[in-house]
């Protein structure tokens, strides 16, 4: 789906799970790019009518990212950057993502 | 009310970082938000990091990119409290900003707060655009940028726009050529954009590089297919193709991914949040903000500078930056009126000369009805998932502007909060309704700008004794 355009000696690799399996990505990835080059690109499904969804903007705007990090719901995986030990799952259902 | 700093800056791209930089030099104690972890805005993403550790990566980027580099380290050199990882959710009118950062909340208070907070890509609805496989050309690019990605197999850039072009050219340059670019600019426009080119031979630089990106395309055989309309993303829980109409036949490509881009538009959240006045401007078919000479607002105390106050390009909004600073620094007292004036005429003339080619691109780039409007069955709030038709519906029933839509279907209630809907919602209404979208109006924005837990509100540190006032 996405590959990495060059090995990166400047920065640590990072391990992470997600939706119980091991990615290993490189410090500085947000988890929506780590998941995308890990070949994960659909996120969540919508409260309304439990459709996939999968990263769209990358900066923020839509919120069609949203994922579960560490138990906490509604993180935009495009705004947050990969920590080591991160325990990922995709978000399905509406619980508390209203404005 | 104490001030803990004369100008507060949300945004750190180019008119952020201009601005901190020129207002540190004036004196001005400033503060720099950004809601990244590193400075550059989307234009200049990862920046700091890319050229020592990326060289592939910062190779195809390209040497416009290089520019944020001197503006980043102008930036750190100077006396500028930058924060970056800071998620402004509200500002008031008062000019108390609000902003979650580390776990916590935090408000600082300015004299003066220069929101430069830049552009979004303009929502492209067609149908099938909210299945997975299918982005946005920024957001390619973003990849790019931040973390050396490039989409394998068949990656289809569909659309119109300078991004367009660009992220194709660095797909070849990365040695990632698309599989096709498929682009919506109806013939008429270039007949019709000829009568602004005189005008854009003052910023020829922007053309010559327009050239330079079709023959790097060309050279690399990426089919283009132009004049390209009734675009239509194809697949079940996949993209799988883009379906399209050129010159009155029916063509199909097979994508493993789509990339869509109809342009960019203004991020007005926070000066809407803020009632600050807007306009819609028919030229750049958005809505924005209502500037004066200094860029400041119709609310004493805000203005914006770069995109966020109309789109200008990444340049213009360098320039944009340090003329708003001399506007603010004169409002704060910091520099006379012939002063301000001398310090702002040569950034002003730079401006002056980058946005001459705006009217060429404008009606070049306008984007498609199709997109503005889509068809019926088409979702256009992404997050409540309602669609075009809805929206039509709604508005027949006496529904006059997108509020009062919003209240009928929910749509730009979801966790987006009508960013991504909001501009195709008030074009929909209007035009069933026979107005335009500047008489329907947009969105009403109410804090918080982005969700926040309770416990970072809970830990709400005022950090100043004026909290009760």
């Amino acid at each position: 789906m996405f590959r990495r355009l060059e090995e990166d000696a400047g920065r640590a690799p990072v391990r992470f799970r997600f939706e119980g399996r091991e990615i290993e990505a490189y410090e500085g990835d947000t988890l929506a790019a780590a998941l995308a080059a890990a070949g994960a690109l659909s996120l969540r499904d919508t409260p309304v009518s439990g459709a996939p969804r999968a990263p769209y903007c990358m900066m923020g705007v839509c919120f069609d990212c949203l994922v579960e990090v560490d138990g906490r719901k509604n993180c935009q995986a495009c705004m947050t950057v990969v920590e080591p030990g991160m325990e990922v799952r995709r978000q399905t259902g509406g619980d508390g993502a209203e404005a | 009310m104490t001030a803990d700093y004369d100008l507060a800056i949300i945004g750190a791209g180019p008119a952020g970082l201009a601005a901190a930089g020129l207002a540190a030099e004036l004196g001005l104690t400033v503060a720099l938000l950004d809601e990244q972890e590193r400075p550059g805005g989307q234009i200049y993403r990862a920046i700091e990091t890319v050229g020592a550790s990326r060289p592939l990566a910062a190779k195809a980027l390209g040497p416009d990119y290089e520019r944020g580099r001197g503006l980043v380290d102008a930036m750190r050199a100077a006396r500028v409290d930058y924060l970056p990882g800071a998620v402004v959710w509200n500002v008031s009118r008062e000019l108390a900003v609000n902003f979650s950062r580390q776990g916590g909340s935090r408000e600082i208070r300015a004299r003066h707060v220069l929101v430069a907070t830049g552009a979004m890509e303009r929502p492209v609805p067609v149908p099938g655009w909210t299945r997975p496989g299918v982005m946005t050309v920024g957001a390619l690019q973003i990849m790019l940028k931040t973390s050396g990605l490039v989409a394998d197999g068949r990656v289809v850039l569909a659309g119109s726009g300078p991004l367009l072009l660009l992220l194709a050219s660095q797909y070849v340059e990365a040695g990632a050529p698309p599989a096709a670019v498929v682009e919506t600019v109806p013939r008429a426009r270039y007949v019709e954009a000829l009568a602004h080119l005189p005008k854009a031979l003052r910023a020829a630089g922007y053309l010559a590089k327009g050239v330079r990106l079709m023959r790097t395309l060309a050279r690399a055989g990426v089919p283009v297919y132009r004049g390209a309309s009734d675009l239509s993303v194809e697949g079940g829980e996949r993209a799988t193709g883009l379906a399209f109409r050129q010159g009155g036949r029916e063509r199909r490509v097979e994508a493993d991914l789509v990339a869509l881009h109809q342009g960019v538009v203004p991020n007005q959240q926070i000066t809407r949040l803020l009632g600050c006045n807007h306009v819609f401007d028919d030229g750049q078919r958005c809505f924005r903000p209502v500037l004066d000479d200094w860029f400041a607002t119709s609310l004493d105390g805000v203005s914006v500078a770069g995109d966020g106050g109309g789109i200008g390009g990444a340049v213009a909004a360098e320039h944009a930056g340090r003329v708003a600073v001399c506007g603010i620094a004169h409002r704060l007292g910091a520099l006379s009126e012939p002063e301000r004036d001398a310090r702002a005429a040569p950034s002003r003339a730079a401006l002056d000369r980058d946005l001459a080619v705006r009217p060429f691109l404008e009606t070049l780039y306008r984007p498609p009805r199709e997109v503005l409007e889509p068809a019926d069955d088409v979702l256009v709030c992404r997050c409540e998932e309602v669609t075009a038709g809805a929206v039509r519906g709604a508005a027949a029933l006496g529904c006059p502007g997108p509020n009062q839509a919003k209240s009928f279907l929910r749509c730009g209630m979801g966790p987006c909060q009508g960013r991504v809907c909001g501009p195709v919602v008030s074009e929909i209404i209007a035009d069933a309704l026979g107005s335009d979208p500047g008489a329907v109006g947009y969105y009403r924005i109410r804090p918080p700008l982005k969700p926040l837990t309770l416990g970072e509100l809970a830990a709400l540190d005022t950090d100043t004794e004026s909290g009760a006032a």
